[in-house]
């Protein structure tokens, strides 16, 4: 334990050279301007900087590319909030609550609880990728395919906070999700399903399309319809333009909440940052004081997403620099990055250039400080954007959605998708469907049906297998448990009430 | 706001190899296409090739773009279609692209570019946990001839190199290559925490990725697919162990078809010229890959030849119908 504060020192007297400092600076920024476009992400960014990073030092890119990580998922939320398009899929969970708040004219609330919370995830999770990762890896590596789906298991079951008032309409919309899901080359058999001979479609549907369209295009459309009908009179700033006391005393347990969903999933080497945003949605939603005001602008659902994305970005780090095991694009990009200096992240980097895991540790600290600096002064000014008249700012969006959706994949037939989703999205509203439950079927579905059919494949077929793992079976267990819990709470209910 | 980003990073990279360049450079500009998303292994070649032909002063220009999708198939459809007779443009490609092709029934193939040159080659390892009963690769062929199903293999995409690989290795050792229990992850990242977790038996992957884990003990190499033995290394080929199976990740480029042969002898030149200059050997050694240059005809008939091998595989395994 003192080595690591010894060695976290001298990190921070490594990342507080100017230099460094001005390369974090850089990279936060970066970071937050393409965390904002929504199909450009943080990986991309790397991808391209690369090659300029090449004369550089390896500790002053590094620490760069962090900030760019951590910058992204601080950008992709203020888009997701102010005009309800999620920059990154890891921001889905946080549209859903922060552009209610933002229409309600609580933008700067939700803004600043979701800079705050991803501070303090940020903070947290970033100890724990100093303290416990050693610890956690070990953890991470015992995840076989059976728990995978397992834990997929439990989110599905979570999903259904996601569904709005109606079960039925809920499910309609998680089932459209998951046949999208099946679209392209099954990952096991290298076979393609529903593609209909078109190559574009063999890759599957991008998250980030899907997304897009169904909460902005779509969004943009309906609003269009209903011009005549209703005038909607967005106030930017409606009350308070920061958090008020009771803002920060429903804020600060959904942040630590988040963040002990996201830097656990998020080190897992299949666990992503998505599922983390989901869980801590769902568990908001039901430890919730105020659950008329969910799907109406609860801050709560706000805090805990932003602070679970945060928080799986560091933990994304945990097998990164102990076994060398990239978990997500970026990671990986950030791998090549290490390879690109001759370094191989993995159990050796530790002991071989400590000055340099340290200086990066302790870099994401600086970052997180440097973000919430340039954040939080910003959400004043992100707010008039909604002061912009309607017609102008959602043409605005629709332009933004698209050169997002191009400079990602430039094709005809992504941006056709892109519409297609687009009138989806419209329709769903129209006929009050919930458009979440897609985005999370189309997320959950292909790793859950692949990680079963893995397990099965190791096992021979034999589907014990999911309950021999003891991680598996209590996974499972906390699934059925979430399942019948509703229903054996009412029936006890009306039993007491008959009691009386 | 949008193109900023792109358009900074553009700029800088434009100014750093600007500084490089000497003041003799040719006149051609290159259009590289990379059929894969930033980051990949194809990607990675298409952009030190970029740095790697002004740096030399082959090319005074090279503009890279990334059309990703299914294996390369999008992007060759769009590199045959779109580019036919340019002698400006080029495509990076390899071992993947073969397979991927052929499970997608694409319309276009590889006999319909041009050949350049094949560049460098990534060696092929099979690893299995440390505390893995089995020591080398005669363990492994024996518990393949014992039960094929019980061996599981993990690696990455279906169709892709590891999974041709895991088939000749079962057809090397005598046993039914169509029965192989593979199991593709997505990833290198993902196969690495099935073997380390020791939920596969075996894991097959390019050797540099697994270099890390293979030094510090925490896997167990027990065979490479080289000809020879690599210098300086203890890790035996599969070769050495009685087992015949050589085979290798290779990475090549290739131009549009219907260019001139003098268009043709240009590119070929200019390919030439970057191989041998020392800004790609920096690179070659900084990214760990093998130097495999072969160009001209003898590249067109590696590719007929792969293509062929690779195919064959691919549908003794049942993944190409025919």
């Amino acid at each position: 334990m003192m080595e690591t504060f010894a060695a976290l020192a001298h990190g921070m007297a490594v990342a507080v050279q100017p230099m460094n400092l001005l390369y974090a600076l850089i990279g936060v920024f970066l970071g937050t301007a393409v965390g904002v476009l929504p199909g450009i992400g943080p990986a991309l960014t790397v991808a391209l900087l690369l090659p300029v990073t090449y004369k550089l030092d390896p500790g002053g890119s590094l620490i760069m590319f962090a900030g760019i990580y951590y910058g992204g998922m601080y950008g992709g939320s203020t888009t997701a909030i102010l005009i309800n398009t999620p920059g990154e899929s890891a921001s889905m969970a946080t549209a859903l609550e922060g552009n209610k708040m933002a229409k309600a004219g609580r933008g700067g609330p939700a803004l600043a609880t979701s800079a705050i919370g991803s501070f303090v995830a940020g903070t947290i999770a970033t100890i724990g990728l100093a303290f416990l990762a050693p610890w956690l890896v070990d953890f991470a590596v015992r995840f076989g395919p059976e728990d995978y789906f397992a834990l997929m298991c439990v989110a599905f079951v979570t999903v259904s906070a996601t569904f709005g008032d109606s079960p039925i309409r809920g499910l309609t919309s998680l089932f459209i999700g998951l046949t999208l899901g099946l679209v392209g080359i099954d990952k096991l058999t290298g076979q393609a399903r529903l593609a209909f001979g078109v190559p574009e479609l063999l890759d599957g549907v991008e998250v980030t399309t899907l997304a897009v369209g169904l909460f902005a295009v779509g969004e943009a459309l309906y609003v269009a319809s209903r011009r005549h009908h209703t005038e909607e009179k967005l106030e930017p700033v409606r009350g308070s333009l920061w958090m008020t006391k009771e803002d920060w005393k429903r804020s600060w347990k959904p942040w630590l909440r988040g963040t002990m969903f996201g830097f656990p999933i998020g080190a897992l080497p299949a666990g992503g940052a998505e599922i983390p945003t989901f869980l801590s949605y769902s568990c908001e939603k039901r430890l919730t004081k105020y659950p008329e005001e969910f799907g109406k602008g609860a801050i709560e659902g706000v805090a805990g997403p932003e602070a679970a994305n945060n928080a799986s970005a560091a933990g994304t780090l945990v097998p990164l620099l102990t076994l060398g095991l990239p978990t997500s694009a970026t990671a990986a990009m950030m791998l090549a990055g290490f390879q690109q200096y001759g370094l191989n992240p993995g159990p050796l980097l530790f002991a071989e250039r400590p000055d340099l895991v340290w200086g990066l540790i302790a870099s994401l600290f600086i970052a997180n400080c440097m973000l919430l600096v340039l954040n939080l002064p910003l959400v004043g000014l992100w707010v008039r954007l909604l002061a912009i008249p309607q017609p102008w700012l959602y043409s605005g969006i629709l332009v933004f959605a698209t050169m997002g959706t191009i400079a990602a994949k430039p094709s005809v037939v992504e941006l056709s998708m892109l519409a297609g989703f687009g009138v989806l999205g419209f329709l769903m509203r129209r006929f009050d469907f919930p458009i979440a439950p897609v985005v999370v079927g189309l997320i959950l579905g292909p790793i859950a049906e692949s990680q079963l059919r893995r397990a099965l494949a190791i096992s021979l077929g034999d589907p014990m297998t999911l309950l021999q793992s003891p991680i598996s079976a209590t996974l499972l267990a906390l699934a059925l448990i979430a399942l019948l819990a509703p229903f054996v709470l009412k029936g006890m209910g009306r039993f007491k009430a008959n009691e009386d | 706001m949008f193109q900023l980003p792109a358009r900074l990073v553009g700029a800088a990279v434009a100014l750093t190899l600007a500084a490089a360049t000497p003041a003799f450079a040719q006149q051609l500009e290159l259009k590289l296409m990379a059929p894969a998303a930033p980051g990949g292994g194809w990607d990675q070649t298409a952009r030190s090739m970029q740095q790697a032909l002004v740096a030399a002063g082959v090319a005074r220009s090279v503009q890279v773009t990334n059309v990703p999708g299914a294996g390369g198939s999008v992007g060759i459809a769009q590199f045959v279609n779109g580019a036919k007779g340019d002698g400006n443009q080029l495509m990076v490609n390899g071992f993947v692209m073969v397979g991927a092709l052929a499970m997608n029934k694409s319309p276009v193939t590889l006999e319909q570019v041009t050949p350049i040159a094949r560049l460098t080659e990534e060696i092929q390892v099979i690893v299995v946990p440390a505390n893995s009963p089995i020591k080398t690769a005669r363990d492994l062929a024996a518990a393949v001839k014992a039960d094929i199903a019980k061996v599981t293999f993990a690696g990455g995409s279906a169709g892709g190199v590891d999974h041709v690989m895991a088939a000749l290795f079962a057809g090397a050792v005598g046993a039914d290559a169509k029965k192989i229990n593979y199991i593709p992850f997505s990833g290198g990242g993902e196969s690495l925490a099935a073997i380390l977790g020791a939920k596969v038996t075996a894991g097959i992957s390019g050797l540099s990725e697994y270099d890390g884990q293979i030094k510090s003990g925490k896997l167990r190499a027990i065979g490479v697919t080289s000809e020879k033995r690599i210098p300086g290394s203890d890790i035996p080929t599969f070769k050495e162990q009685g087992i015949d199976l050589v085979i290798a990740n290779w990475r090549s480029v290739v131009a549009p078809p219907g260019i001139t042969p003098e268009q043709r002898k240009t590119l070929s030149d200019a390919v030439e010229k970057m191989v041998k200059s020392d800004a790609w050997k920096d690179i070659l050694k900084q990214k760990g890959w093998e130097d495999a240059y072969l160009g001209g005809d003898a590249f067109a008939d590696f590719l007929k030849k792969e293509t062929v091998r690779v195919t064959d595989v691919l549908r003794s395994v049942g993944l190409v119908k025919s």
